[in-house]
């Protein structure tokens, strides 16, 4: 029997032909079909792969050094739990966004900028959770963002796309120059690039400080911890559907893998303020993301906003796993890591899902912004009640997958009053806040835009005259929501699974879960706190249906349609519905004022004057205005004041070279 | 033989949160009339509303879709299943385990969810006034009944409600400063999830700055049955828990024999009773507030809340 990492890798070096093989294949007839059916087959295997080593549990991964690259180190790939954890979750979503893909794809128009790239950027993702040494990981890493670089490009001719593009690369190039010098750090002077070197040394307080700072910013650039998220609400919606759901879903759980790797993995014993720069962040991305979010009236940047607030969620987690590990507290720090590692798994699953039905709905009215849309539930009830599945599981409503994740993680907080150091103290009750705070707007936000999307009367002729989608994008949306149902009535099974993971980071687990009684979940003791979402489901299952046969029976089941009330004033103009921006108007005056210094100017007309009245909002975005508004300035600054070196003879460009030369002499030369 | 009675004692709760919640409705209502020197209609009153209501047949709007028709069954379940897990006179009941007091806390948030998307499903302006606002009200509500959780949970050692209950019986508690806080911040964010006078008034009609009302504008027969049950049941719910929790006094325990049981159940309809006088006593002497106002009251909740809790992992004992 092949080993798991083998069949995984395989499947990473045909999805790298399959990526070769589309620029011809593409050009047929049936290319669309041909590439993605031939990626969901190879993501499928590689999932299986992943499960099967995660299933073994701890049994040990083997090692397999490929004889590629710089000579002297080679390419190492291995699969423990961690990867293989990540490996399954890459591969169902790139599994499931291969299915959508067959029906989506065959919209596309430039499928020659599509097809090539997207069986590369499933390869780039899959090789950075294989790899096992600095220099491959860069390598694929670097290949996942240009690939998916390529995919959010691919329609270059609208302009938006165009900046989104820009916006991204340079942060990709960022986030990679921040790992590059993370891994120098972390290698130090004699290069020790393989990971098993890197675990081995133990590098000084200072230097460990250094390396979570860059890591930070180097995986968090990438995942969209806030003030770093700036270029993911321009570039996942820009790229077509199932490439958003991918980047969204899986790439950002991608970089979480690299954060967890290196800080968890091959850093060593954590401080304890760790915690504290990565808590901040994470309460903080948690608000920012869903209060940009209620502010959108575009699908898909709404959705897109919205990871930058799970990824919060999912940090919050791993911040409190960090504190946890600090102080020596294994079995609480098992139970944080744990609810973030779950949090991952479920937000590949709904924010997928979600994604797959934006961009079902774009190809039925060519629509993105919610203005333009309403009533689809009419024309698209499949799609609408897979959407609506998906809005309630990233809600974070019972008895689906979200709420479990989200109530682990308070279940964590609430052991933070252990921790002896009094910042975390008072930090973390705060954080608590936040989290909460976010869950309840992300609620408000999905009520948002599943009502403006798919309730109501149609606001444009497109959205009247919508289609139901293909039955390949039904059965991808359909087996993720069943996914979100299953996880959320029955989490301990995926807990368990968890468990090797947690116990090599931790260095403990949670209590075993398969054996509690009914199959509850119960993260430290029975009479501390536990939470059964099978009998939830149960009880309001049974509870519904009692009630409705109840008086279907008893007392009455006539039905009669008639005009809508609306309190003796119906208008059948669809404009006097409330609309994205109308209905995140309270909101907006109560935190948008704070937070985007958000201004309503509102121009009537005088009396007899038949000009209409305009109502302007005008929000202003605080990171970017204050963090890359001034960068950017500064850059266009020195360009144009170096501008004239452009201009000079020979002689001077070779004064400044031997220059140049003279002072790196002397700073080697001087250099303790 | 344990387990049928278990059984019993979780069926026993579950009717009797059904049963009462009308007649409290009906109390308060009476309670409110006669402070107004109004003579009030009867306190039987909600439940002749509820008969009346299911007999008759549903106009549905033509724009409505199936969600429309769906979404009151799902909150009556989720309301009663919520309603039915917090300890009225019994605690440790069978079923207690499978929802902490978070999970109630989020079931409510999923019969709101459903109700606010309700708002939205017929396409008036009068829905989505309801809605927009409900997600705004719930906005600040929401965090600061998940703060008090926390104190709570961090006093008691737990978040199931029969444990919390039991460690509010028992003399460990004492006086404590953050129990005072969470005791303000729990009544302000039950005012608020309930729709009542000062957040918003449950009696109007036609009116410009009705949030509950409008949302449900477009219901009618059995639909608006369930959904005014529900809303019963959740006035229920929020007075149960403050009586579970801050007034445990009487409350049988789990291997309580029938006479504990009968006297849990007498205490637990004294309290009821207590506690929705009061609330009529603060409707009648209260005005309602600008819409834009209630931010600043539950921001005052979630403070409170907040500060509860903070005193809390400062340490142990305030």
């Amino acid at each position: 029997m092949l080993a798991p990492t083998v069949v995984v890798l395989a499947c990473a070096a045909l999805l790298l032909v399959l990526a070769i093989a589309a620029v011809w294949i593409g050009r047929t007839r049936a290319g669309t079909t041909i590439i993605y059916g031939t990626s969901l087959v190879i993501a499928l295997t590689a999932f299986l792969a992943g499960m099967a080593q995660l299933l073994r549990g701890s049994a040990p991964a083997d090692d397999i050094v490929l004889p590629l690259g710089l000579p002297w180190i080679g390419v190492r790939f291995r699969m423990d739990a961690l990867s293989a954890f990540f490996v399954v979750v890459v591969d169902l979503g790139a599994a499931t966004a291969s299915l959508f893909a067959i029906g989506y794809g065959s919209h596309e128009r430039a499928r020659l900028r599509v097809l090539p790239f997207y069986p590369a950027f499933l390869a780039g993702m899959n090789l950075v959770v294989l790899a096992d040494d600095a220099f491959s990981f860069l390598v694929a890493w670097e290949f996942m963002s240009l690939s998916s670089w390529a995919l959010v490009v691919a329609h270059h001719r609208v302009p938006d796309n165009v900046r989104a593009g820009y916006v991204y690369l340079i942060m990709a190039s960022l986030g990679t120059l921040a790992l590059l010098l993370t891994f120098g750090v972390l290698a130090g002077p004699h290069g020790g690039y393989a990971f098993a070197e890197i675990r081995a040394a133990h590098p000084s307080p200072a230097l460990s400080a250094l390396v979570l700072c860059l890591a930070v910013v180097g995986t968090g650039s990438k995942a969209g911890l806030v003030p770093l998220h700036v270029w993911l609400p321009l570039a996942h919606p820009a790229a077509p559907s199932h490439v958003s759901a991918l980047m969204s879903g899986v790439m950002t759980k991608v970089a979480v893998y690299g954060f967890v790797r290196i800080v968890f993995d091959l850093l060593g014993e954590p401080a304890w303020w760790w915690s504290m720069l990565v808590l901040m962040l994470a309460g903080m991305t948690c608000v920012m993301g869903v209060l940009y979010a209620l502010m959108q009236h575009d699908l898909k940047r709404l959705l897109a906003y919205h990871t930058v607030e799970n990824i919060g969620i999912i940090f919050i987690a791993l911040g409190l796993g960090l504190a946890f590990k600090a102080y020596g507290m294994a079995w609480a720090a098992a139970l944080a890591l744990t609810a973030g590692l779950l949090h991952v798994f479920n937000h590949s699953l709904f924010k997928s899902l979600l994604f797959f039905g934006a961009g079902a709905v774009l190809t039925a009215t060519g629509e993105r912004d919610m203005e333009h849309l309403g009533g689809l539930i009419h024309r698209m009830p499949h799609t609408a009640f897979a959407f609506l599945i998906g809005c309630a599981a990233i809600s974070a409503l019972p008895p689906l997958n979200g709420f479990v994740s989200e109530w682990l993680v308070f279940q964590a907080i609430l052991l933070s009053p252990q921790l002896p150091s009094w910042g975390l103290k008072f930090l973390v009750p705060a954080v608590g806040a936040l989290l909460a705070f976010s869950a309840t707007l992300a609620a408000a936000c999905f009520v948002k835009a599943f009502g403006i999307t798919f309730l109501g009367r149609a606001r444009s002729s497109a959205a009247s005259a919508a289609r139901e989608t293909d039955r390949f994008s039904l059965a991808a949306m359909f087996s993720f929501a069943a996914l979100c149902l299953i996880a959320g009535i029955l989490p301990g099974l995926f807990i368990d699974a968890l468990a090797p993971v947690v116990q090599v980071l931790a260095g403990g687990r949670m209590p075993v879960q398969t054996g509690v009684e009914w199959l509850s979940i119960v993260p430290i003791a029975q009479s501390r706190s536990s939470y059964n979402g099978l009998l939830v489901f149960l009880f309001m299952v049974i509870s519904g249906a009692l009630a409705a046969s109840a008086i279907h029976r008893l007392a009455s089941d006539k039905l009669r349609r008639a005009p809508a009330w609306d309190c003796g004033y119906p208008d059948a103009c669809p404009a006097t519905q409330y609309t994205a921006s109308s209905f995140a108007q309270p909101i907006r005056r109560v935190f948008g004022s704070v937070v985007f210094r958000a201004r309503e100017q509102v121009e009537m007309a005088p009396p007899g004057d038949p000009r209409p009245a305009r109502m302007t909002v005008v929000m202003h975005d605080p990171v970017w205005e204050t963090l890359y508004l001034p960068v950017a300035a500064g850059v266009g600054y020195a360009a144009e004041r170096l501008n004239h070196l452009q201009s000079l003879t020979i002689r001077q460009f070779l004064s400044i070279v031997f220059a140049a030369l003279v002072v790196l002499l002397l700073v080697l030369a001087l250099w303790p | 033989m344990a387990v049928i009675a278990d059984f019993l004692v979780q069926g026993a709760q579950m009717l009797i949160v059904l049963l009462t919640a009308p007649m409290l409705t009906g109390l308060v209502r009476k309670i409110k009339a006669r402070m107004l020197r109004r003579a009030g209609p009867p306190v039987i009153q909600p439940y002749r509303d509820l008969v009346r209501l299911m007999r008759k047949e549903v106009v549905l709007a033509d724009t409505a879709s199936w969600l429309f028709r769906v979404i009151p069954y799902f909150i009556f379940a989720a309301t009663w299943v919520a309603a039915s897990l917090v300890p009225t006179f019994r605690t440790g009941l069978l079923f207690s385990w499978s929802a902490d007091l978070i999970a109630i806390i989020a079931l409510l948030g999923s019969a709101r969810f459903a109700l606010a998307l309700a708002g939205l499903d017929v396409g008036t302006s009068f829905g989505g006034i309801g809605s927009s606002r409900e997600v705004m009200i719930a906005s600040l509500a929401e965090p600061a009944m998940i703060m008090i959780v926390f104190t709570l949970a961090l006093v008691a050692g737990s978040t199931q409600l029969s444990t919390m209950a039991g460690f509010m019986e028992s003399s460990a508690v004492g006086l404590r400063v953050s129990l005072g806080l969470a005791l303000i911040a729990l009544v302000m964010v039950a005012i608020a999830e309930n729709a009542r006078i000062p957040v918003d008034n449950p009696a109007t009609h036609l009116e410009l700055t009705m949030v509950h009302e409008a949302m449900v504008l477009e219901y009618s027969g059995r639909h608006l049955a369930l959904i005014e049950l529900s809303a019963s049941l959740k006035l229920l719910l929020y007075l149960s828990l403050i009586a579970c929790v801050f007034a445990p006094w009487g409350l049988a325990g789990p291997s309580a024999g029938l006479g504990a049981l009968a006297v849990g159940a007498l205490a637990y309809l004294g309290k009821l009773a207590t506690g929705g006088f009061l609330l009529a006593l603060f409707e009648t002497s209260i005005a309602k507030m600008r819409v834009f106002r209630v931010p600043e009251f539950l921001g005052a909740a979630l403070m409170l809340g907040l500060l509860a809790t903070l005193l809390l992992f400062v340490s142990r004992s305030l």
